[in-house]
């Protein structure tokens, strides 16, 4: 029996498709929404905003949001800050599931477990005190708070992954370049990294992603509107032109583009992450 | 002599695998001892003080006892968290696996469908907000517009106390059920073909293999998605900052949101530590409790993992 068999005693074909189409446009009209009105010119907005389809769409809201408030500022901060997270995230991430796969030391897996069960702990726990630290160390407003615990193994979801990853790759090739005189260092650069492209791939999407989302972050660190990031700068826009839908929603598309641009670049990684995690298919 | 030994040792912790293993995880270790169990004590000590900044006076159970018998909006917010959780993670599990289910079979435009379904799960939160807030809109956004479309009268979504959770539970399943149906549909294509071939040659019917063989194989992934869609439920945050601010009358104030309010905007530290960890306490409970009863529904195949 075959998947496909199983479905047909109950349902037909054509209605599986109707009840996937249903759900998809379901899924899509708010990308559609947020699009059409975008294009609408204030004067049509104001004298029609219910209607979906623009009837004269011109792009004019985009520029005019990009420079109402500094865009381009809020872009260049945000981008600084999620590629430094990014790149900090693959590379401490790396270390650390070098060291806890690779290695036997005392107190190995209970710390390993500890790791695990970080990922369960509400952020809010540690929120407060974390706060009171940087605020000691007199960096508040910026941008420390938000790109330093990448530097700390960027999160235990994504060591988890990268341990995961690199317990599949055969323990010769580590020992077959140390009988080559490399150095520890030496296995993970150029042995282990150059066989984990699609999980370090994963991870940086991922790092990405929660970065360029973040926003209770720079809400909470971030006091000067030329440090702000997208996801602030947009809350700020929000305040200041909260009813001028047409141009509210091009500014969220300045915020969303990227991500979706990304990930029709990248849609392999997005998925492969998933299955790399074990959830998926062994 | 004495350089002499000195040096030996120094070489002999260097050639020491278990030093590099330990030095490797060192920048996990430095993190997690200083921005996560240190302040974890910390916020525990500080849920015992009243602190604002300025001043700080231990008090005892006191910000416990105040949050438990005078302050209404602390139990008005884990009545909103509660109703969002219990309404969110089990729909949003079933709708999922239901369309990650419709989606596994070698069909046509399989790609774009599961494409249209996961895209939402990439916007942005405050991006995504904004994009509600409009849909929401009682006058002209789109949902009345179709629910007139249909005959059915528009609520203000957003402005009535009685529909702001129910406008919440919509967005949150358009928000995160795509990358929960991703996950299943991974699980549901690692299930081997020979299962259903098996279960085909005693009988089995469409119900009976979905019963018996896809729900137990895919009890551990359902489980992931459980655990932490009550983990994450609790701690819905941005949505409700920036689309309704916790209004109208409290309605959406989320135990997220007023934790928030306590710390950095009234800068009750204390209260909001104290807060903290109500929170961490139920979630440590209900993860608990899922993790025992688990025993009797999850199945781990082989019992390798």
């Amino acid at each position: 029996m075959t998947r496909t068999d199983l479905w047909t005693g109950r349902f037909s074909r054509s209605f599986v498709y109707a009840l996937l189409i249903g759900g998809a446009i379901l899924f899509t009209v708010p990308f559609i929404w947020t699009f059409a009105t975008a294009l609408k010119s204030s004067e049509e907005f104001a004298s029609n905003p219910g209607q979906l389809i623009p009837r004269h769409p011109v792009w004019s809201n985009f520029p005019k949001a990009w420079t109402e408030l500094p865009f381009s500022r809020f872009m260049l901060n945000t981008v600084l800050i999620t590629a430094t997270t990014t790149v900090a995230s693959v590379v401490s991430g790396s270390l650390v599931a070098y060291g806890f796969s690779r290695f036997q030391f005392r107190a190995r897996n209970p710390l390993f477990y500890m790791l695990l069960a970080t990922m369960m702990l509400p952020g809010q726990v540690t929120q407060i005190p974390v706060f009171l630290i940087w605020r000691q160390l007199h960096a508040i407003d910026t941008y420390y708070p938000l790109i330093a615990p990448a530097f700390f193994g960027g999160g235990a979801f994504n060591i988890f992954l990268i341990r995961q990853f690199f317990l599949s790759i055969p323990k010769e090739f580590d020992e077959a370049a140390m009988i080559d005189g490399a150095s520890y260092f030496a296995v993970w650069w150029r042995v282990l990294l150059p066989l984990s492209g699609p999980v370090l791939a994963s991870v940086a999407l991922f790092s990405f992603l929660g970065q360029w989302d973040n926003f209770e972050g720079p809400l909470i660190y971030l006091n000067s509107p030329e440090k702000y990031t997208v996801s602030i700068g947009l809350r700020m826009f929000q305040d200041s032109f909260g009813t001028n839908f047409e141009q509210v929603m091009a500014a969220s598309m300045i915020h969303l583009l990227p991500t979706v641009v990304l990930f029709f670049f990248a849609q392999r990684y997005f998925l492969r992450g998933i299955n790399l995690s074990g959830l998926g298919g062994r | 002599m004495r350089p002499a030994t000195g040096k030996r040792t120094r070489r002999r912790l260097t050639d020491r695998p278990e030093f590099w293993g330990f030095l490797f995880i060192c920048p996990w270790l430095f993190g997690f001892l200083f921005l996560t169990a240190g302040p974890m004590l910390a916020s525990l000590y500080l849920s015992f003080q009243r602190y604002d900044l300025a001043s700080s006076k231990f008090v005892g159970f006191e910000n416990y006892r105040r949050l438990f018998t005078e302050d209404p909006l602390f139990w008005k917010s884990l009545k909103n968290t509660l109703f969002y959780a219990i309404v969110t993670v089990p729909l949003g599990i079933a709708g999922s696996l239901g369309i990650a289910l419709l989606l596994n079979q070698p069909m046509k435009g399989q790609r774009l469908f599961r494409t249209c379904f996961y895209l939402p799960s990439l916007v942005p939160a405050v991006a995504a907000s904004l994009i509600w807030q409009w849909i929401f809109n009682s006058d002209n956004g789109i949902l009345n517009s179709g629910l007139h479309l249909i005959g059915l009268p528009g609520p203000q979504w957003l402005q009535d106390e009685r529909f702001t959770p129910w406008a919440f539970v919509l967005m949150s399943l358009w928000g995160v059920g795509g990358a929960r149906m991703v996950i299943f549909l991974a699980g549901l294509q690692g299930i081997s073909e020979s299962y259903y071939e098996a279960a085909k040659l005693d009988g089995a019917g469409t119900w009976v293999c979905f019963r018996r063989v896809t729900l137990p194989l895919l009890s551990p992934v359902m489980f992931f998605n459980l655990v932490l869609g009550v983990i994450g439920s609790f701690q819905v945050f941005t949505n409700a900052y920036v689309m309704t601010g916790g209004g109208p009358n409290n309605s959406s104030l989320f135990y997220a949101l007023y934790l928030f309010r306590n710390a950095f905007l009234y800068l009750k530290l204390g209260k909001a530590s104290a807060m903290a960890w109500v929170l961490f306490a139920i979630l440590l409970v209900l993860t608990f409790v899922q993790f025992r009863t688990s025993k009797r529904w999850v199945h781990y195949e082989g019992g390798d993992k």
